[in-house]
């Protein structure tokens, strides 16, 4: 027997998909930003591994001789990225929701076992009743919200390294400051690859819950109906996004 | 068709009235998103097709032109920049040779120190020796270019702020300063306060050397609190202006302020 279960509020909704373009926007502007003194690469004593970035990189995507317009377009979403992280963080500790995101001890054991059961190496368990996320999208989600941090304040020492001395020096000086900000940015691709790749095994109604805020359950299954609780204090009945 | 939700039906919906729901749920859903996605893409249309100030749209360069002011607003206009052990100063590359194109002749150079006021309606000229009569200053910080890179210089010279009060004690009433290479290339807009930061130098000296021709001799500005597009070279005229001045790099696409 079906039932649809309210599974992410709206709120969250409209941050999570107000967040993909303007942190898409951010990565595309601190691209320009970042070729007018690519530096970085992967790699020991002369041998280079992967280059940040090839030519043929910065070719395809037009990011050449754009600095002047990537510096303007990152200062000015930069607003708009904090705002909406800023915004998101309160609503969930304030909606109770950062109950379901936080890990717990037992996250770090089972993100494991999920790793294995999807590299193939073990069957799956059961869902476990009254939670939204396994341990490994815990500890994945919780990180990237610290990532979001992280960009905040690491791009705040290269923004401001005079007025911020203070955080600045913090982070390891200037440079090492535009060396973190910019691999904070390699690590939100990263998440983004293995973000979809998991949306798109895990199907249709848990990319919809995103969209439409509902998941439609089997409460045949061994889950009670009430396996899925809207959020302690948040019962309002979520609209559409 | 009812929504037998609302119904005080002791039996649960069917499995069709469920997916129903779910479809109209979902279709709402959708339409809301699609109709976002296409709002955004407009304002992105919108904001691109926006006539231009100095190389950008007017709506980026507002948001720069408020970020600026902000932080004027937020952040003490005397704080000072951290300084570095001398031992770690190395030679900047050169990276900026906009009027610098025409040979120098150190002996006939003058800084000119335009008329801004009464008592002064001609303009000072000043030679190098005039400059270096002041108050020799040296500190060691980290020039940081616009680009991206930085590096440690210690760098020697005359505060600006001495100048002013030496020089052209008047102009202090006026909130902005011009700064020109005397060919009119290059030329640089600073706020007064960035001006007379204590840290703001009108340098001769770079690593225990006098200026070379390509680091901008006789005479450069140095500002730790902007990035290194300010630091003009071979400073051949100086305006006080009641009105904000252009400035070379902002009328390219950058920030006017470019303040750290």
């Amino acid at each position: 027997m079906k039932k649809l279960v309210d599974k992410h509020p709206l709120a969250i909704r409209w941050f999570h998909w107000v967040n993909f373009p303007v942190l898409a926007l951010m990565i595309w502007s601190g691209l320009l930003i970042y070729w007018a003194n690519d530096v970085y690469r992967l790699g020991w004593g002369r041998t280079t591994v992967l280059k940040f970035f090839p030519q043929s990189f910065y070719d395809a995507l037009h990011l050449n001789f754009r600095l002047a317009e990537g510096m303007a377009w990152h200062f000015v979403l930069m607003w708009a990225f904090a705002l909406n992280g800023v915004l998101y963080v309160t609503y969930t500790l304030l909606s109770g929701e950062w109950r379901y995101l936080l890990p717990t001890r037992r996250s770090f054991a089972e993100a494991g076992q999920v790793l294995l059961h999807d590299l193939g190496l073990r069957p799956a368990s059961a869902p476990a009743p009254g939670r939204k996320f396994n341990g490994a999208q815990q500890l994945a989600y919780t990180t990237v919200i610290l990532m979001g941090a992280g960009s905040l304040l690491t791009g705040l020492a290269i923004y401001k390294p005079t007025q911020l001395a203070g955080l600045t020096a913090l982070l390891g000086g200037y440079e090492w400051a535009r060396i973190e900000h910019f691999a904070l940015t390699i690590g939100y691709v990263l998440f983004f690859i293995v973000h979809v790749a998991q949306v798109v095994r895990a199907g249709w109604n848990s990319f919809r819950a995103m969209v439409a805020g509902f998941e439609v359950v089997d409460v045949s299954d061994a889950v009670s109906p009430e396996a899925m609780p809207s959020p302690p204090t948040a019962s309002s009945p979520s609209t559409p996004a | 068709m009812p929504d037998t939700s609302s119904l005080p039906s002791p039996l649960p919906p069917s499995d069709e009235a469920v997916e129903r729901e779910a479809a109209r749920r979902s279709r709402r859903a959708f339409i809301v998103g699609g109709v976002a996605a296409l709002a955004g893409l407009g304002g992105r249309r919108w904001l691109v097709t926006r006539p231009e100030t100095d190389r950008l749209a007017w709506p980026l360069r507002r948001v720069l032109d408020a970020n600026g002011r902000l932080a004027e607003t937020l952040f003490s206009p005397t704080r000072l920049a951290p300084e570095f052990p001398a031992g770690r100063a190395r030679m900047p590359r050169v990276n900026g040779k906009v009027g610098l194109k025409t040979p120098l002749d150190p002996a006939a150079w003058r800084l000119r120190v335009e008329p801004y006021a009464p008592p002064l309606t001609q303009p000072l000229e000043l030679t190098l020796a005039d400059i270096q009569a002041l108050p020799r200053v040296e500190i060691t910080t980290e020039l940081k270019c616009i680009e991206g890179w930085s590096v440690v210089v210690r760098w020697a010279g005359a505060r600006f702020a001495d100048f002013v009060a030496r020089y052209a004690p008047a102009a202090q009433t006026l909130p902005y300063v011009r700064l020109a290479t005397p060919d009119g290339a290059y030329y640089v807009g600073l706020d007064l306060a960035s001006a007379l930061h204590p840290q703001t130098l009108l340098c001769y000296e770079m690593n225990g050397q006098p200026l070379t021709g390509a680091h901008g001799a006789p005479l450069r500005l140095v500002t730790p609190v902007k990035y290194g597009i300010k630091y003009i070279k071979r400073i051949g005229s100086i305006a006080f202006l009641a009105e904000r001045p252009a400035d070379y790099w902002a009328q390219r696409g950058y920030d006017w302020h470019a303040g750290h």
